[in-house]
């Protein structure tokens, strides 16, 4: 190649990725967005109407969901920052020569499949299984106790599910801090405590926001947890864009419904940005 | 005070007292213990036994905020969050200093370390240099009794570490306070330390100014570790008032001061290469040699000039090898160098012979004797 071609190596370097992403997200986004603006049926086709009126329609027909989609996510990711934090923070400073398995068991229940994981919920949390059945019968909880088809059900499979993806990132912001700040805070009068807030937290900023986008943008967007642990009073809407997809085949209805997710998740997140501060994430 | 890591003892039953306003350094090859006994006073590390006080109190059990010691970090552990201004005031806004105060005290210590103006920048917008400065300041500010630094210059360029080297002992000097600090680099001690404790496998090997350590090593680690040493192994002959007769394996007769030369047998003498005067041997050359001189012939191994003295490698006939550093004074360049093979007859004065091994004498007057009451006790 000519010396004055050069420039383009690195450019060359991001054609395949490039194609990709074209091929298999920019182009199918185009088509659902036309898609959603479509009328018609399956028997006599559909025409693109520009038919605005379906996100409307469809806000109004599910708004309860949708609400509870995001109520849920947010209830998730906060969770799994409260169990994620210490976890991570414990592995990074105090996991010694064990980090590495310690990790390796965080990430350990990829090796099953989600919907094997979440089903094996359903077991723990059913009405007779092991855990309720023996505390029933011993007479620690009611007979009519349940917690499976509850909100608490879908949320802890949510949560559980959702772990490693907090986990991780916040373990790579934490162990990228030098103890020696925190050495240097306790030196200039800092508590333990002041110490951490002052320093170790706002240095693991990045890593709070990495992880809880990662687990609020797919949580909300979930349709297996509550479909399997949940019942018709925590359906969530991702389970609804489904079933209008592949039951209903009400494919501009459900184009319309996934595009307004989209744009929700896209306005918290925007938001969540401003206020953790997101000249955090390039730092 | 001692510290045990598991079995491995880092510090061994180490005793150490320092003065007020004094510029003391901890000098000793990596793993020595000597950061393990700074962190120790600064309160980074637990005492196994032993204590340590800060004046009147005893500090053994404090947390390090809970001590009137600050710490300069090997590589500054500047908090990257934070401002220039923020991170000089964070032990200020600890201890609860009020806002006009702090931007007061911020401001005297940025002048301090000639970085006026830099409030607001980010450390990872300062050069190395720089934040060498701040976290001086930052640990300054705080007025504490003691600043503990551990290797502070280690990561910079040698340039500006002579200037930084500079800067410490001025900066130390116009606000009076303690500096322990800690280096691997001889010079750098040296340089800029009132007294020096050499450290080796946790215990201190010698302690004193930097002058005695260098004009009387006490043992073959410290003459080796602080500049080079000639060490040769002797009998003692004999002694007078001021010099004790060593006698060479050879048969050469050599003196040392008599009060270095105590009881034992045999001991091993030595002698700073740049104390060695090196006269060619010819055959008119006679072999009277003035009284008050110590002299060794040999034969120059090699020779190296490198502009300021030229490097001579001297072999004695029972294979002896000396180093010698011959000033170029009169010499104008390599022509004039003597050449491999040459005999030669080194001469030195005896008063610059010291003496190490199993007979050492009391220190020579002028030993440091505290006057004040220690400062930092360990």
């Amino acid at each position: 190649m000519p010396r004055h071609w050069r420039w383009l190596v690195p450019y060359l370097f991001l054609i395949p990725g490039g194609l990709w992403l074209l091929a298999f997200f920019v182009v199918p986004m185009l088509v659902m967005a036309s898609v959603s603006l479509q009328t018609g049926s399956l028997g006599t086709g559909y025409a693109l109407t520009w038919n605005f009126g379906v996100y409307p329609e469809m806000i109004g027909a599910w708004a309860p969901q949708f609400e509870r989609s995001l109520w849920y996510s947010i209830v998730v990711t906060a969770l799994t920052l409260a169990v994620g934090y210490p976890m991570a923070y414990t592995i990074a400073f105090r996991g010694g020569r064990y980090k590495s398995i310690l990790l390796l068991l965080v990430i350990l229940p990829f090796f099953t499949a989600y919907i094997i994981r979440t089903l094996s919920w359903k077991l723990i949390l059913a009405d007779n299984g092991f855990v309720l059945g023996n505390l029933k019968d011993i007479g620690f909880l009611d007979d009519g106790f349940r917690i499976i088809a509850t909100p608490i059900a879908v949320i802890s499979g949510l949560t559980y599910n959702f772990l490693p993806f907090m986990v991780l990132p916040l373990y790579v912001a934490l162990e990228k801090i030098d103890p020696k700040l925190v050495e240097a805070a306790t030196d200039l009068y800092a508590s333990r405590l002041q110490a951490f807030l002052r320093v170790t937290l706002p240095l693991s900023m990045p890593g709070v926001f990495a992880g809880s986008l990662l687990t609020f943008i797919p949580a909300v967007g979930d349709f297996i947890n509550s479909e399997i642990l949940g019942s018709r009073d925590t359906t969530m809407i991702g389970q609804i864009i489904q079933r209008l997809f592949l039951n209903n085949n009400a494919y501009p209805e459900a184009a319309a419904l996934g595009f307004m997710l989209m744009a929700a998740v896209l306005a918290l997140v925007f938001i969540y940005a401003r206020f953790v501060g997101a000249d955090e994430l390039t730092r | 005070m001692t510290k045990r890591f598991g079995d491995v003892v880092a510090v061994d039953d180490l005793s150490l007292e320092v003065k007020p306003g004094e510029f003391f350094a901890l000098l000793g090859p990596s793993g020595c213990g000597k950061t393990t006994t700074l962190r120790m006073i600064g309160g980074f590390e637990e005492v196994t036994s032993g204590s340590v006080y800060l004046g009147d109190t005893d500090v053994t059990d404090l947390p390090p905020f809970k001590r009137a010691t600050n710490t300069v970090f090997q590589n500054y552990a500047l908090f990257p969050h934070l401002t220039v201004f923020e991170n000089i005031a964070f032990g200020l806004r600890r201890r609860k200093t009020p806002t006009n105060e702090i931007r007061h005290q911020v401001a005297f210590m940025l002048k301090l370390v000639e970085l006026p103006g830099y409030e607001d920048r980010k450390p990872n917008q300062l050069s190395g240099g720089q934040q060498q400065r701040v976290a001086l300041a930052r640990a300054l500010v705080n007025n504490p009794r003691v600043l503990l630094l551990d290797e502070p210059l280690g990561a910079l360029d040698l340039k500006l570490r002579k200037q930084m080297q500079v800067e410490l002992k001025r900066i130390q000097s116009e606000i009076g306070i303690t500096f322990i600090f800690v280096t691997h680099d001889q010079e750098e001690a040296m340089t800029m330390s009132d007294r020096i404790a050499v450290m080796r496998a946790g215990r201190i090997e010698q302690l004193g100014q930097p002058e005695e350590l260098y004009e009387r090593p006490r043992t073959d680690f410290v003459a080796g570790f602080l500049g080079v040493s000639n060490l040769i192994d002797a009998d003692v002959a004999g002694r007078d008032e001021r010099f004790a007769t060593l006698r060479l394996d050879g048969g050469t007769l050599l003196r040392a001061p008599a009060a270095y030369v105590n009881g034992a047998p045999r001991v091993r003498l030595g002698v700073r290469p740049e104390k060695l005067r090196v006269i060619a041997l010819n055959d008119d050359t006679g072999d009277s040699v003035d009284a008050d001189t110590n002299a060794l012939d040999g034969t120059v191994l090699d020779a190296s000039y490198i502009g300021v003295s030229t490097q001579y490698l001297v072999e004695t006939p029972d294979g002896h090898k000396l180093t010698v550093y011959a000033q170029n004074l009169e010499t104008s360049g390599a022509g004039e160098v003597l050449a491999d093979g040459q005999r030669v007859r080194l001469t030195w004065k005896p008063q610059h012979t010291f003496v190490i091994g199993p007979a050492i004498g009391p220190m020579p007057a002028g030993d440091a004797e505290l006057e004040e009451e220690p400062q930092v006790h360990a």
